[in-house]
């Protein structure tokens, strides 16, 4: 525990950067620290890789022609029907994804307000990075990018804002997604964001070991391996579809 | 061997530092880096100027006292070594060595290349201890340690406290440190009963000092004496269950 009053001239030159916070009920206590704080960084993303690798997955069937496609969307909304109502789960589903990215951001804009406030006089010389990547220095950069692109890739597919998707058809998702991806500047909108999200993932899919405690001699190796392969089977994936487009390959 | 040293040079705590560029002549290859300034301070002292401060003690890489930025890192180019253990044989003969110290707000510049590292011991008075019995030493094999296990501890112990892995991490936390301090203790048996109140206590005060960790790394490769983030993992999950642990002793009025 720091001491109220300092002992020494030497104790007093160093004053904490935060207080610490009146501890409430567990287990809200956990999002009190930042150590906790990664945790629910760690858990939310794993809730976005989940919905990342359906979504990609399940798009493929774009492949499949328009019939196979429609019949996927429409499975969506009628998960468990009729044992629960229609788009019941899909709704779940939606506030899930929704309070997880609330929370992810939560917590990264307070890590970053907090680590902004550690080093107040930078470095003078010329900094060398050993282990800290670019996907890892990045992060404040690729989840933004992300999250604007989230944002446009609903205007755009799920809620068919006029202004950014002008033939959108409520339900034709086949049909609107050929139009959407036929515009150029639109495809590559979606190609630069899907590499961004990549990039995200290669650090975030391992990262999130490490702030969640899994961490064992017979895995380690394997987690930069898996990070590195699920990131580059989102960006392959759902570069594709922008591609397949674009090429005439999906009309 | 000739070298240019651009060292960091502030007269105190308040003051505005700058660069100052030294030459070092007839350095031979096998002295160390603290040598070199030793060094360049003899040629200040003649000349009548106040040489650079540094700190150093054991000058075998054991007390954590001496730490710089060398070129952009901590300890400089060789993994593993503290900066008194460098050899002048890993740079290149005339080249230009840029001297910083750490950079961290809770690591004020006291003078030059000194800081003052004493938020580390705020964090070892949180619970970097174990309660024992004062007398006469226990019977070396009272208690059964698991190979493994002592290994791992030994590991983690061997962390000097130098502060390089607040100086190289981008945010400035000090997760190896605390981690290395907290884990060497939870591992092993004598290190139990405070077990979950030490996890709480150290990383909390961690929090108050220090950046927090977001998995960069820079810091196991800075560590003069190549601590792993495995540790930083681990107390990652000791933390957790020291939150929810202590929670039940809580309720049962034992806190």
């Amino acid at each position: 525990m720091a001491q109220a009053t300092p002992r020494s001239t030497v104790e007093a030159a160093v004053r904490p950067i935060r207080k610490r916070p009146k501890p409430l009920p567990w287990p809200l206590s956990l999002y009190q620290t930042y150590v906790g704080k990664k945790w629910v960084m760690a858990i939310t993303g794993v809730i976005g890789l989940l919905f990342v690798a359906g979504h990609m997955f399940g798009n493929i069937k774009m492949y499949m022609g328009e019939q196979e496609f429609l019949h996927y969307a429409e499975g969506l909304r009628t998960v468990a029907y009729p044992i629960v109502p229609e788009k019941f789960l899909l709704w779940v589903a939606r506030l899930g994804l929704l309070g997880a990215l609330v929370l992810h951001l939560h917590a990264a804009f307070s890590i970053w307000n907090h680590n902004r406030k550690v080093r107040p006089v930078g470095y003078q010389s010329r900094r060398d990075y050993i282990a800290a990547d670019w996907a890892s220095r990045t992060m404040l950069w690729t989840g933004p990018i992300i999250l604007l692109f989230i944002a446009f890739h609903l205007a755009d597919l799920t809620w068919g804002v006029e202004a950014v998707n002008p033939d959108f058809q409520s339900g034709e998702v086949y049909q609107n997604v050929v139009a959407s991806f036929s515009r150029w500047p639109v495809a590559t909108i979606y190609i630069v964001a899907n590499v961004a999200l990549g990039i995200h993932i290669y650090h975030g899919a391992w990262s999130l070991f490490q702030s969640l405690g899994v961490n064992n001699p017979q895995i380690n190796q394997g987690r930069r391996i898996f990070a590195a392969l699920f990131a580059l089977a989102i960006v392959a994936g759902n570069v594709s579809f922008p591609l397949a487009v674009l090429l005439g390959i999906v009309e | 061997m000739k070298f240019t040293l651009k060292v960091w040079r502030q007269d105190g705590p308040e003051a505005k530092g700058r660069f100052e560029t030294y030459e070092a002549n007839n350095i031979s290859d096998e002295m160390s880096f603290l040598e070199v300034l030793d060094v360049v301070n003899e040629d200040l002292i003649h000349a009548g100027q106040v040489p650079i401060h540094f700190d150093h003690d054991c000058r075998e890489g054991i007390c954590g006292s001496c730490g710089m930025m060398i070129n952009g890192q901590a300890h400089g180019p060789q993994r593993g070594t503290a900066t008194c253990q460098l050899h002048m044989r890993k740079f290149q003969d005339g080249a230009t060595i840029v001297v910083e110290p750490w950079r961290a707000a809770s690591f004020p510049i006291v003078r030059d290349l000194v800081v003052n590292r004493s938020a580390f011991d705020r964090i070892i008075e949180a619970g970097g201890f174990v309660s024992v019995n004062t007398g006469s030493a226990v019977e070396a094999n009272t208690l059964p340690v698991p190979k493994q296990v002592a290994d791992a501890a030994m590991d983690a112990a061997q962390c000097i406290g130098c502060g390089a892995c607040v100086a190289a991490c981008p945010n400035g936390a000090a997760q190896l440190f605390t981690s290395a301090k907290l884990q060497h203790l939870n591992l092993l048996p004598q290190g139990q009963a405070e077990r979950w109140e030490r996890t709480e206590n150290m990383v909390e005060t961690m929090e108050e000092y220090f950046g927090t960790c977001t998995n960069h790394g820079e810091c196991e490769t800075a560590c003069p004496k190549n601590i792993s983030i495995d540790f930083i993992a681990y107390m990652n999950r000791d933390y957790i269950k020291a939150k929810s642990l202590n929670r039940k002793l809580a309720g049962q009025g034992l806190e």
